[in-house]
């Protein structure tokens, strides 16, 4: 019955929400911890460190996070193709009256933000894209992440590649965070849920953009005692 | 006026289809749309051509039989109004219109731009009412309903089943058809006892149709004659959670 | 064949309660057996077959419409009548009696007018408990509102939809039983003819207008509830697919067809801007509850209105039926707008046209107070006319609108031909000479609810013969008419389309058996008409093939049968030497030009006899006994 459910084309709405809810609050969370790279290196890497310390709680939220995030993309592709088929001939002449340019393009910015998702992990978790940056300490020994991350977005490329997916993952929050309280049902007024997820998606673009920025604007600089191990 | 007409020509339904350029001469702006379609048929006929096919029946906005895509748009660019009721002093001397039939794999065109919307009508019957026969219903004022309840019912009732909510969906989604009909009941105290059943029977039935799915892009609303909210449509994703849940 | 109307003897309250108990029943095992066809989906025959279904009969239902719910009832904006009395302010099951009689100028038949009003509570009941949405005072109770001229508050209503929610309420019930099995939809689907086996119709010929194919319905009984010919006059406010095939087809078949002069004319609709113009639109009577109705005093005055001073106006409704004034009844407020208009006062363009005034009730009440009531009507005023009516007067006209004639059915609404039923603006039971305000849903739901499944009950088991087979001679040869015909529409490929002869016979019987019929127009009329069916025959172009969607084909058929049934229209108009209800002879009428019974002579149902195409039909005449009110002159002065 469970599965029934959620295999409808209302269960995958809620799906949907429910699996964004999960990465909207890891975006969230992720960008609050990338913040603390204002507070200098010390605060920055500590909180590095400590989530390394609590593998309890990392991998179980890792888990969920991976399978919210699989759920999410797989749900949308499947969606996405029954949508394409319940319209098997398309209009010569169409026009949009109200959807959104976000609405309108969530599969493809979804999908750009996946591909840069990869490259970021390859970045900055699994250390394959710049390995230089990747395996620097601090002066007490701990990964030093945030030389790691001064560094790489001091190469135009990174930063680049890293403002233009948060441009396209607030296009993509903008309607899906107002989406979302549609598709639980927990609608009220529509505009004024519609302008809260436009806020919403451009703080988060703020936010994480404003680090590049920062390192490029030289506010952010790779401080003494970051040596290659 | 004079308008420069594309209409979409189809022999059948197995047929291919085509764009017929024709000229509509002498237009005056007091005619419906539909009107001016009626001119364009009299040419036609009188030329030896088929006329051409299209549903109407009513002419007063309220049947929910028109069903033209407009330059891309349900009903035309009017908001709040069907094609026939729609006037041609909306257009310009001159323009070209673009005819198009409402396009959803679930609504199959049967020849020109009519097209076969019976999949709503087996949505209602998978649900879509309250099981009372005639005869044993009691008295009208037996159970009092709240002003509020009445009148949200009604928002709801006032679709017209005219389908522009699929034809005018980027995904062609029927979840706005849908949504009414489970709303206007479930606000009713008489729709209760099937409440949950009606929203589950009548999502299974529309899912079977090969409708697409809703991606909260709104456009049905702003395309629907009778301004339909998409609140409906979160109303009714509550409901089926709930009668999910309760079960 | 007799005009039995099988009214039961008895005092009249107890007439259907009587007849209740003396009509024969069908065990559940042996409905299982019978089949029954139901042509339309109105609100009579979607309710009539929802019904029928519950009980266990198996329904065949047609329409021609791509759904149900689409029958033209949906349009009705006013209401419903109930005698429910809920307002407390004297209503009652007589007094509802009583208004539906003398509103039809005392030509209905009683003991059905008075059952009309039993069973109109139970209606409501009925809606109320499928979830229709009426509406309801603060308190959660239902709300009325008095319409069309009543002096009581019994019009129950949802917003200026009801006839829309009343339908969707109907076929909902019916969308059940299809669901469930019991019930066959055809929807697409045209009745050609009817099929008659023993002098019993059973079954009917239909195309199948998707596919262009003819096919034969074989059953126990057939329900036609096909709705009204008011679309005879070309312009109406029916729907464009309304049609009289159906009906014509049975009367043709050997059903008598009752007063088709009965006619009603709406007070309140759009005037017309030019020939292109297909139909009508109403704007609902309600809007007289606020509006002043008035034309300039001068012929030809040309200025705007707001140019004319008010000593300069005629309020004529109120200047002629000062208790009344502009909830005068429509027939009068309609031959009233005529009168003006032909007198060379008329306004707008065409000079068919007279105002409808808010400006006094926007200065009493306020702009927001009339929005609330009209809004939804103003808009779609302004939609079609491009006038805003808060700031400058509505312009209307009348226009056909209703048929009160149509086939004559006895008490049990079975038509003079065996197990042939007819139900809802089909048949002419119960509205007389003029139907009131809010009277048509509740007439269409009585028949279909609470009427038909207890008498067609009767009928089974009265007569037990075996069903025809669909290939049965009569069946076969119904197919092949049909086909023939068809086929020769599609074969004439002559220089006129279908609805150039449709729009010359409605002028035609717009002009001379209109709102104001005289003996020298009624003549000419007839004259004229079976040359433009001649014509039809020779002339008429319709294209394509007859196996798939084709609109000038469908038109063509009911264009072929509304100009044989115009010629009876106009012969009973002729024959009926009085003035009544939405019949008016202008030989007929007071000095003061009110119309004029003659109830000594034509205190009687017109049932005519169909004899050939061309030939004169018979005249069968029904008595219309009034044991229970008195024939008195309608007056609304």
């Amino acid at each position: 019955m469970c599965l029934k459910f959620l295999k409808s084309s209302v269960g995958r709405k809620y799906l949907m929400a429910v699996t964004g809810v999960f990465l909207l609050g890891f975006v969230v969370a992720h960008m609050l911890g990338n913040l603390q790279i204002f507070l200098g290196p010390e605060a920055l890497n500590s909180y590095a460190e400590h989530l390394q310390n609590l593998p309890a709680l990392l991998w179980p939220a890792r888990a969920v996070l991976l399978g919210a995030f699989i759920l999410h993309v797989g749900v949308s592709i499947s969606l996405a193709i029954e949508n394409r088929r319940a319209r098997s001939i398309p209009y010569a002449c169409g026009a949009t009256v109200e959807a959104s340019y976000a609405s309108r393009t969530m599969v493809m910015s979804g999908l750009i933000i996946l591909a840069f998702l990869i490259y970021h992990l390859l970045n900055f978790t699994f250390g394959v894209t710049h390995p230089r940056f990747f395996h620097l300490v601090d002066a007490k020994g701990r990964h030093d992440v945030y030389s790691m991350v001064i560094l790489s977005f001091r190469e135009l490329p990174v930063s680049g590649a890293y403002v233009a997916a948060m441009g396209l993952l607030c296009l993509h929050l903008s309607h899906g965070i107002s989406g979302l309280f549609q598709s639980l049902g927990l609608a009220g007024a529509m505009p004024a849920l519609k302008r809260a997820g436009a806020v919403i998606a451009l703080v988060i673009f703020a936010g994480n953009s404003s680090i590049p920025l920062a390192v490029w604007l030289g506010w952010l600089k790779a401080v003494g005692g970051g040596s290659v191990e | 006026m004079n308008l420069k007409l594309r209409i979409w020509r189809q022999k059948n339904s197995g047929a291919k289809g085509y764009f017929q350029k024709v000229d509509a001469k002498g237009i005056s702006p007091d005619m419906s749309f539909l009107e001016m379609l009626d001119v364009v048929n009299e040419e036609l006929l009188a030329k030896g051509e088929e006329p051409v096919i299209f549903d109407h029946d009513c002419r007063e906005g309220i049947c929910g039989a028109c069903s033209l895509v407009i330059n891309g748009v349900a009903h035309g660019p009017e908001r709040g109004t069907t094609t026939c009721q729609l006037h041609m002093r909306h257009f310009k001397d001159g323009q070209i219109i673009v005819i198009e039939p409402w396009r959803a794999s679930a609504f199959p065109v049967l020849k020109d731009l009519a097209v076969d919307r019976g999949a709503f009508d087996r949505i209602i019957q998978a649900g879509g009412f309250v099981s009372v026969g005639a005869g044993g219903a009691p008295d009208g004022n037996a159970i009092p309903v709240s002003k509020n309840s009445a009148e949200l019912a009604m928002d709801a009732a006032a679709c017209i089943g005219c389908g522009a909510c699929v034809a005018a969906c980027k995904n062609a989604s029927a979840m706005l058809f849908v949504a009414a009909k489970v709303s206007h009941l479930a606000a009713l105290p008489q729709g209760q006892v099937e409440r949950a059943a009606r929203v589950e029977r009548m999502v299974a039935q529309m899912d079977q149709e090969g409708f697409g799915n809703c991606t909260n892009q709104f456009e049905c609303q702003a395309v629907c004659p009778k301004e339909i909210g998409v609140w409906f449509i979160a109303k009714m994703n509550k409901e089926y959670l709930k009668a999910k849940i309760c079960q | 064949m007799s005009l039995d109307a099988k009214v039961p003897l008895g005092p009249l309250a107890e007439k259907w309660d009587k007849r209740k108990f003396e009509l024969k029943l069908v065990s559940p095992a042996n409905k299982r057996k019978v089949d029954v066809i139901v042509v339309g989906t109105g609100l009579a025959g979607a309710s009539a077959a929802a019904s029928l279904a519950e009980l266990g009969y198996n329904v065949h239902a047609f329409c021609f419409q791509d759904s149900p719910r689409r029958a033209h009832s949906i349009a009705a904006q006013g209401g419903i009548n109930a005698a429910k009395n809920y307002q407390n302010d004297g209503d009652s099951i007589t007094r509802l009696f009583y208004d539906t009689i003398k509103g039809g100028d005392f030509r209905a038949r009683e003991a059905n007018v008075y059952r009309l009003a039993q069973v109109s509570g139970n209606i409501i009941d009925q809606c109320v408990a499928q979830g229709v949405p009426f509406a309801r005072e603060y308190g959660g109770l239902l709300a009325n509102r008095s319409f069309g001229g009543a002096q009581v508050s019994r019009t129950f209503y949802a917003r200026g939809q009801t006839g829309q929610q009343l339908l969707l309420g109907a076929t909902q019930a019916l969308e059940r039983q299809i669901g469930l099995g019991r019930v066959a939809m055809h929807p697409r689907t045209e009745m050609l003819d009817l099929v008659v086996v023993d002098g019993h119709a059973k079954g009917i010929i239909v195309r199948d207008l998707v596919s262009g194919k003819i096919g034969a319905y074989a059953a126990d009984a057939v329900v036609l509830a096909t709705g009204g010919y008011a679309n005879v006059f070309y312009l109406s406010t029916n729907a464009i697919g309304s049609n009289v095939t159906a009906i014509w087809r049975a009367h043709k078949k050997g059903a008598f067809f009752a007063n088709p002069c009965y006619t009603q004319i709406h007070p309140t609709c759009i005037p017309v801007t030019g020939d292109h113009q297909s139909k009508l639109t109403l704007m609902s009577e309600s809007l007289r509850n606020d509006g002043r109705i008035w034309a300039p005093k001068k012929q030809g005055d040309r200025r705007a209105p707001g140019d004319i001073p008010e000593n300069e106006r005629d309020y004529y409704l109120e200047r002629k039926y000062p208790s009344f004034g502009n909830l005068a009844p429509r027939d009068i407020s309609s031959r009233a707008a005529k009168e003006v208009c032909d007198e060379g006062r008329g306004v707008g363009q065409s000079g068919r046209g007279v105002y409808l005034d808010f400006a006094e009730a926007i200065r009493r009440l306020g702009k927001a107070v009339i929005k609330e009531r009209y809004g939804n009507l103003f808009d779609m005023y302004q939609k079609i006319t491009a006038e805003n009516p808060y700031e400058t007067p509505m312009r209307i006209y009348p226009a056909a609108h209703y048929a009160m004639g149509g086939i004559w059915v006895d008490y049990h609404l079975m038509s003079s031909l065996p197990g042939l039923f007819v139900l809802g603006e089909a048949n002419f039971s119960d509205h007389g000479a003029n139907r009131l305000g809010a009277s048509a849903l509740m007439q269409g739901l009585a028949d279909g609810y609470f009427i038909l499944p207890y008498t067609i009950g009767d009928y089974f088991a009265s007569h037990k013969k075996p069903r025809p087979a669909a290939d049965q001679a009569e069946f076969k040869q119904g197919e092949a008419e049909a086909g023939e015909r068809v086929k020769k529409l599609l074969s004439i490929r002559g220089r006129r389309s279908p609805v150039s002869f449709h729009r010359e016979l409605g002028r035609l019987l717009w002009e001379y058996c209109g709102m104001a019929r005289n003996d020298r127009g009624l003549r000419k009329a007839l004259a004229a008409i079976p040359s433009l069916r001649e014509e039809f025959w020779k002339n008429v172009n319709v294209l394509g093939d007859g196996d798939g969607l084709n609109s000038g084909l469908e038109r063509a058929g009911r264009v072929a049968d509304f100009l044989e049934f115009g010629e009876l229209l106009c012969l009973d108009a002729l024959t009926r030497e009085e003035s009544c209800g939405g019949h008016f002879r202008q030989e007929h009428q007071t000095p003061e030009g009110e119309a004029r019974r003659d109830d000594a002579k034509f205190c009687h149902v017109s049932a005519w006899e169909f004899k050939g195409v061309g030939q004169a039909p018979v005249l069968h005449k029904e008595p219309l006994a009034f044991e229970n009110v008195s024939l008195t002159e309608r007056s609304y002065k």
